[in-house]
C-alpha cells in the first residue's frame, strides 16, 4: 500500500504487517487453480461502468473474477459457455459502504453473545440496496465492547491506563466482546463482505460527539499508540479508524495507525484547518460524514471541510471524505458545494442505524437510545441527528438527482472512490479486468434489479424473478 | 424500361447476382431491387453454378455513391457468397480479411475518410443480428499484424479484429487466423501462416483495401509481385501517416510488419478490393488504368480471374471518364 511509503516512524511489529498483507490477499484470494476449467459467463445486452464511462459492452466473467474476452478468444481459443441477457440495464461495481453502525434492527456496537450473526443478517439484507462490500462501524463503546478485559490475577505489569472494567452492564455483557467476532470476510451467498470493521471513537472531541456516549469518549494521555492499543485490544479486524486529531499525540497515533495498513479519518472534531492538514501529512486519509460532527466551514478558517481544497497536502495525495446524501444531514446546496470544490473523492456512505430497514419506534444505539419518525432518526428526547435510515441505493439515487452529476459519476461515489480510499482499487470497486466479480444490475433510474458476488446471482428483484 | 434502385449501376447480367430462391429470400437481389422472371425461369436452384461465373468474370469495377453503400454492397457480396457456398461441418467457407487503424473510429467521421473496411464489418455484423448470416463455419486469415505491438494494445490489429468483428459474431475462435507479430521465430510464423491457408484449402474471397500509394496489405512499393507471407520493413510514409495513431511519437510506431504477399492473395480464388474516398482514387487509377507495376502492387489484380473493386464516387476522381462511364453501364 502506498501509504506505507510516507510515514512509518513507529514501526509496525513484522507480524502484524503479514497479517496486514494476509488480510489484503483473503480478500483477493479467488480462481486459483482451477480457475481456468470453470465456467465462462457473459453477461449481454448491458452498459458496463468502466473507466469512468458506461459502454456498450458484455461482462465476461470467471472464476468469481471479471475475464478478458480478448484474451480467452486468441490465447485459449474459447467461446462463453453460458450467455446471460441483461435486458439492456446498467452494470456497475457493487457498491462498498465504509460506514454502517448497523441495520434491521441489529447494532454493531451492542456487545451480545453472537454478534457474528447480527453481521451476518445485516450483511445478507444490504444486498437488496447492492451493497456488496462493507465496513461494520463501532461507535464510541466502553473498553469491553472492544476487547476481552484481563483478569484481575493476570494484569500484566505495564497496565498503563488500562481500565479494568467492573461491571457496568449487569447483563453481564463484558463476556462478550464484539471487535474479535467481526473477522474480514468474503462476500457470497450468504451476504456481503466485510472489509473490516471501522472504529468510530472513542478518541473524539467532547463537544461534537454527536450521538456518542460522553462517558466513554477518552483521548490519548500517557503512551498515545499504547493507549488505543489497551482500548481497542488487537487491531486485527480493525480497517478504519476516526479520530479528532486536535487531541494531543494524535500525530504519532496517525502515523502508527497509518503504519499498520489501518485508514486514519478525521471526525467528531472541532480541529481548525491547520490541525487537519498536519493529520493528513501524518496520513490520515478520510474525513467522517464531512460537515456533521465538525466545526462550520467559515472564511478565515475553513476547518476540516478545507481539506477539500487545501494545498498543503502531500503532492499526488488527495482526501477523501464521506458524505450522508440522505437530503437531512446534509442540505443538497452543501453537498453540491463538496462535490463541485473536490469531486475525485466523494465517498458515500449510510452512516446507517439498526432502525434502517425497520418501522418507526425507538431502537438501541450504542450505549443510547434513538427515536426513528419516517425518514428520520434522532437521539430519544433531543433534536440530534443519530444516523441516517437510507438504503445506499436511494443515497446514489439522491446524490445524482441533488447534484446533476452524471449517472457514471454517481455509481463510482459509491464504489470506486470507497474501494480507492481503502486501496482496493485493483480488485473492489471496478470492472476492470481481473477485479472481482462483484457488481449490480441496475435500471435506468438507478433501482437495483440484482446483485452478483463472484460473478453468483446473490439477490434478485421480485419482479424479475419470475 | 424499369427503374433502377438510385445509386448503384453494376454492369452485370441482370440476374446473375439474385438470391437463390430458397436459399435466404429476405433481401432482394444485391445491389439492385428489380426481379426478373430470367433468374426464377432457372428453378428452385437458383443462381446455377455457370451463371455465376460468367457474371464473376464479367465484373471488374462496382462503383456505388458514397462511403456507407459501397459499405453495404461488399457486405452483401460477402453474406451472398457465403450463403451460396453453403459452408459445413466438412466445408468451411474461407474468408481473407483486411483491417484498418483502430483510431480512425474514435477520432473521425469514417464517412468523411472513407476507406475503412469498418462500414463493411458494421453490415456484416447486422447480417448475423438479424439471424441472415453464421460464421461458424466460416474461417478467416487476417492480412496483417504489426511486429512488436503487444497483441492488446489498441492499435494492433487484432484488437482491432476483436472489437470491431470477431466479438459481435459466433466464428469459432480456433477459426480466426491473424498473424502473430510477437512470434520469436517471426518468418517461421509466415509460414505456418501460409501452411494452414493451403491445409485449409485456400481462401475462398480474399477481401482487402488499398493504400494512397497503391499497396495491398503491407507489401509497399517495390514488394515482389509473386512475393508470399513475410516480414516487411514499412515505407516512411506509412510510418508518418501512422504517427497520429501513436500520440504522435514516432518512436512508438511499429516499423515492421507480417503480411501476406501479393502472390498469396493472387492464389486466393476471388479476391475483393474496397477503394473509398478521393485520397485512394490516384492509387485506384494507377491499379487500373496503368500497366501492372511493382511500384503499384494492387495492380497486380489485373491479372487475377475473379476480382471485384468496390469503390466509392469519390474514388474514381482520377480515372477517365470513359471507364468510369462503361462501368457504370452508361454508354
Amino acid at each position: 500500500m502506498d501509504i506505507w511509503a510516507h510515514h512509518s516512524p513507529i514501526q509496525a511489529p513484522d507480524q502484524t504487517r503479514r497479517r496486514i498483507r494476509r488480510l489484503q490477499l483473503g480478500l483477493t484470494m479467488r480462481g486459483g487453480q482451477g480457475a481456468a476449467r470453470a465456467l465462462v459467463l457473459q453477461f449481454t445486452n448491458c452498459r458496463i461502468l468502466r473507466g469512468g464511462a458506461l459502454l456498450r459492452e458484455d461482462l465476461w466473467v470467471r472464476g468469481g473474477r471479471i475475464l478478458d474476452p480478448e484474451k480467452l478468444f486468441f490465447e485459449e481459443r474459447r467461446v462463453a459457455d453460458e450467455q446471460r441477457d441483461c435486458g439492456g440495464c446498467i452494470l456497475a461495481p457493487g457498491f462498498i459502504d465504509v460506514q454502517i453502525n448497523g441495520g434491521f434492527g441489529v447494532d454493531f456496537s451492542q456487545a451480545t453473545e453472537d454478534v457474528g450473526s447480527g453481521v451476518a443478517l445485516v450483511a445478507r439484507r444490504i444486498l437488496s440496496h447492492g451493497v456488496t462490500s462493507f465496513c461494520p462501524t463501532l461507535v464510541t463503546s466502553p473498553p469491553e465492547v472492544y476487547h476481552k478485559a484481563p483478569e484481575a490475577a493476570s494484569l500484566p505489569e505495564a497496565a498503563g491506563d488500562f481500565v479494568i472494567a467492573p461491571s457496568l452492564d449487569v447483563h453481564s455483557s463484558n463476556w462478550f466482546v464484539v471487535l474479535p467476532q467481526i473477522p474480514v470476510k468474503s462476500g457470497g451467498p450468504h451476504g456481503a463482505g466485510v472489509l473490516g470493521v471501522h472504529l468510530e471513537g472513542p478518541f473524539i472531541s467532547r463537544e461534537k460527539r454527536g450521538a456518542h456516549p460522553e462517558a466513554h469518549l477518552r483521548s490519548f494521555e500517557a503512551s498515545a499508540f499504547q493507549d488505543l492499543l489497551a482500548t481497542y485490544g488487537s487491531l486485527d479486524n480493525v480497517r478504519i479508524v476516526t479520530l479528532a486529531p486536535e487531541l494531543d499525540r494524535s500525530h504519532e497515533v496517525i502515523q502508527a495507525l497509518t503504519a499498520l495498513g489501518i485508514c486514519v479519518s478525521l471526525g467528531h472534531s472541532v480541529a481548525d484547518l491547520g490541525a487537519a492538514e498536519e493529520a493528513v501529512r501524518s496520513g490520515a486519509t478520510f474525513i467522517t460524514h464531512l460537515f456533521n460532527a465538525m466545526l462550520p466551514f467559515h472564511h478565515r478558517d475553513p476547518g476540516i471541510v478545507g481539506l477539500l481544497t487545501s494545498d498543503q497536502l502531500p503532492p499526488g495525495r488527495h482526501i477523501f471524505y464521506g458524505m450522508i446524501a440522505d437530503g437531512m444531514h446534509t442540505n443538497p446546496a452543501a453537498l453540491r458545494i463538496a462535490y463541485r470544490a473536490h469531486p475525485q473523492g466523494l465517498v458515500l456512505v449510510t452512516d446507517a442505524v439498526p432502525a434502517l430497514g425497520l418501522g418507526n419506534g425507538r431502537h438501541t444505539l450504542g450505549q443510547q437510545e434513538v427515536e426513528v419518525d419516517g425518514l428520520t432518526a434522532y437521539v430519544a428526547g433531543t433534536k440530534t441527528l443519530s444516523g441516517s435510515i437510507t438504503p445506499m441505493d436511494v443515497c446514489v439515487r439522491h446524490f445524482l438527482q441533488a447534484t446533476g452529476c452524471s449517472v457514471e459519476a454517481a455509481l463510482e461515489a459509491a464504489s470506486l472512490h470507497p474501494a480507492q480510499l481503502l486501496g482496493l482499487e485493483k480488485h473492489k470497486g471496478t470492472l476492470d479486468f481481473g477485479a472481482d466479480a462483484d457488481f449490480v444490475v441496475l435500471d435506468d433510474s438507478l433501482h437495483v434489479r440484482a446483485t452478483y458476488i463472484s460473478g453468483e446471482l446473490v439477490w434478485q428483484a421480485e419482479e424479475t424473478r419470475q | 424500361r424499369r427503374p433502377r434502385r438510385a445509386g448503384v449501376y453494376i454492369r452485370v447480367l441482370s440476374f446473375a447476382l439474385r438470391a437463390p430462391v430458397g436459399v435466404a429470400p429476405r433481401w432482394p437481389c444485391v445491389g439492385c431491387a428489380r426481379r426478373s422472371s430470367v433468374g426464377r425461369a432457372s428453378g428452385p436452384a437458383g443462381l446455377n453454378f455457370l451463371s455465376w461465373k460468367l457474371c464473376i468474370t464479367t465484373m471488374r469495377l462496382v462503383i456505388l455513391d458514397n462511403y456507407d453503400l459501397a459499405s453495404e454492397w461488399a457486405a452483401k457480396y460477402i453474406c451472398n457468397r457465403i450463403i451460396q457456398f453453403k459452408p459445413g461441418q466438412d466445408r468451411y467457407f474461407i474468408l481473407g480479411l483486411p483491417t484498418d487503424f483502430s483510431s480512425y473510429v474514435k477520432k473521425w467521421n469514417l464517412s468523411v475518410l472513407g476507406s475503412t473496411p469498418l462500414g463493411c464489418y458494421k453490415k456484416l455484423i447486422e447480417y448475423h443480428k438479424n439471424g441472415d448470416l453464421s460464421f461458424k463455419y466460416v474461417k478467416t486469415f487476417n492480412m496483417d499484424e504489426y511486429v512488436g505491438l503487444p497483441r492488446n494494445h489498441p492499435e494492433s490489429y487484432h484488437s482491432y479484429m476483436w472489437n470491431n468483428f470477431f466479438k459481435h459474431i459466433d466464428i469459432d475462435p480456433n477459426n480466426a487466423h491473424i498473424l502473430d507479430g510477437n512470434a520469436t521465430d517471426l518468418q517461421a510464423e509466415c509460414d505456418a501462416f501460409e501452411k494452414k491457408i493451403k491445409e485449409a484449402g485456400g481462401i475462398d474471397l480474399f477481401v482487402g483495401g488499398i493504400g494512397p500509394d497503391g499497396h495491398i496489405a503491407f507489401n509497399e512499393p517495390g514488394s515482389s509481385l509473386v512475393s508470399r507471407t513475410r516480414l516487411k520493413t514499412l515505407a516512411m510514409d506509412t510510418i508518418l501517416a501512422n504517427a497520429k495513431y501513436f500520440d504522435g511519437d514516432l518512436s512508438k510506431v511499429p516499423t515492421m510488419a507480417l503480411t501476406v504477399g501479393v502472390g498469396t492473395v493472387m492464389d486466393a480464388r476471388e479476391v475483393m478490393i474496397l477503394i473509398t474516398g478521393a485520397h485512394k482514387a490516384f492509387a485506384l487509377y494507377k491499379a487500373i488504368e496503368e500497366g501492372v507495376n511493382h511500384m503499384w502492387t494492387v495492380s497486380a489484380f489485373q491479372q487475377h480471374p475473379r476480382t471485384i473493386f468496390v469503390c466509392d464516387e469519390d474514388a474514381t476522381l482520377e480515372l477517365r471518364v470513359k471507364t468510369v462511364k462503361y462501368f457504370k453501364g452508361e454508354h
